[in-house]
């Protein structure tokens, strides 16, 4: 069994084997899609991803852009 | 002529910013863009759905390559959440021309002067050029526009309401007193609005629900791009003086009973 840790991600509680943001993003399957990621109330830059390590309790909230005015 | 629309470091040929907002499908939005011809689009910054990350996004229609995205902060009501917003978009897309709206409750919609001032000084510093969403307040849009954002967009009436401009006379104050552009933002419901907008000397107008919500939307959007188009050239022409009494439109001499 992986070792999987839980988060807080986009205000849910939730459980991930990814040690990374990079991971996670693999995770989701969300590597070709314009995102952004905020960690702990700081914003993540992309060539972090792979070197940010997710750590119990972290609070990460991922965006997309959708419609709106 | 050329006659373009230059906000912050970028230029346009089109003075009709269009929302992405509240469209039927994708497919829609990506039409009734094409058709209003348009160059910049806003959009706004939510939260990827967790149990559903592959669906697919409206960027997948919108080409990024091919529109000026700009994104906003539609939904935040304080400057905290305004500028966590766009710190995310920025990283998401390289997008710095933004467009900062800060509200203040859900049932007007109005801006929250205070809290849009307060974001406005912090994303300048931080090196986004601000297209700032206010009301027609002359006072606040010269407020604004000293804090250094490159367009003040004072709205016409509230957000999705359709109603036109409800105040021309502090969209012409507003106008004569800036040095950046003045987009008319919200309130503009049909295309008479939005050559009103223009007439009146707006620098361009923003447009989301009187598009989106047409029964055609793609002719809505052409009916827009004309109407922009036709004020801006009124407004460039410089209309007649208005006169209490009548002025006749053919000689008044040299009549058969002379």
């Amino acid at each position: 069994m992986p070792k999987t840790i839980m988060i807080r991600l986009n205000g849910e509680e939730y459980s991930t084997g990814a040690a990374t943001l990079a991971g996670l993003i693999s995770e989701l399957g969300l590597e070709q899609r314009m995102i952004a990621i905020e960690r702990n109330l700081e914003v993540v830059p992309k060539s972090q991803y792979a070197s940010t390590p997710l750590i119990t309790g972290d609070r990460i909230e991922l965006v997309h852009m959708i419609g709106g005015g | 002529m050329t006659d373009s629309f230059k906000v912050g470091t970028h230029e346009f040929k089109s003075r009709l910013i269009v929302g992405s907002g509240k469209y039927k499908d994708f497919q829609t939005t990506k039409g009734a863009t094409e058709a209003a011809e348009a160059e910049m689009i806003t959009v706004a910054v939510r939260r990827v759905n967790i149990t559903d990350p592959g669906k697919e996004n409206m960027l997948d229609y919108i080409d990024p390559k091919k529109y000026t995205i700009l994104p906003n902060t539609a939904g935040c009501f304080n400057a905290d959440d305004a500028v966590r917003t766009l710190r995310l978009a920025r990283e998401a897309g390289g997008w710095n021309l933004v467009k900062l709206e800060v509200l203040g409750d859900t049932q007007t919609l109005y801006p929250n002067v205070v809290e849009t001032i307060k974001a406005a000084e912090t994303l300048v510093a931080e090196g986004f050029e601000v297209m700032v969403y206010t009301n027609d307040d002359p006072i606040v849009a010269t407020r604004l526009e000293e804090i250094g954002c490159v367009a003040v967009m004072p709205l016409g009436n509230p957000i999705g309401s359709g109603r036109g401009l409800a105040n021309p006379f502090n969209i012409r104050v507003i106008k004569e007193r800036a040095k950046v552009p003045i987009v008319v933002d919200a309130g503009i419901g049909t295309a008479s609005d939005a050559a009103k907008a223009m007439e009146l000397g707006a620098d361009a107008v923003l447009i989301n629900t009187a598009i989106a919500e047409a029964r055609d939307e793609c002719m809505m959007a052409r009916a827009m791009r004309d109407a922009v188009r036709a004020g801006r050239m009124a407004y460039l022409a410089g209309r007649m003086p208005k006169r209490a009494f009548a002025s006749a439109s053919s000689p008044t001499e040299g009549y058969i009973w002379d």
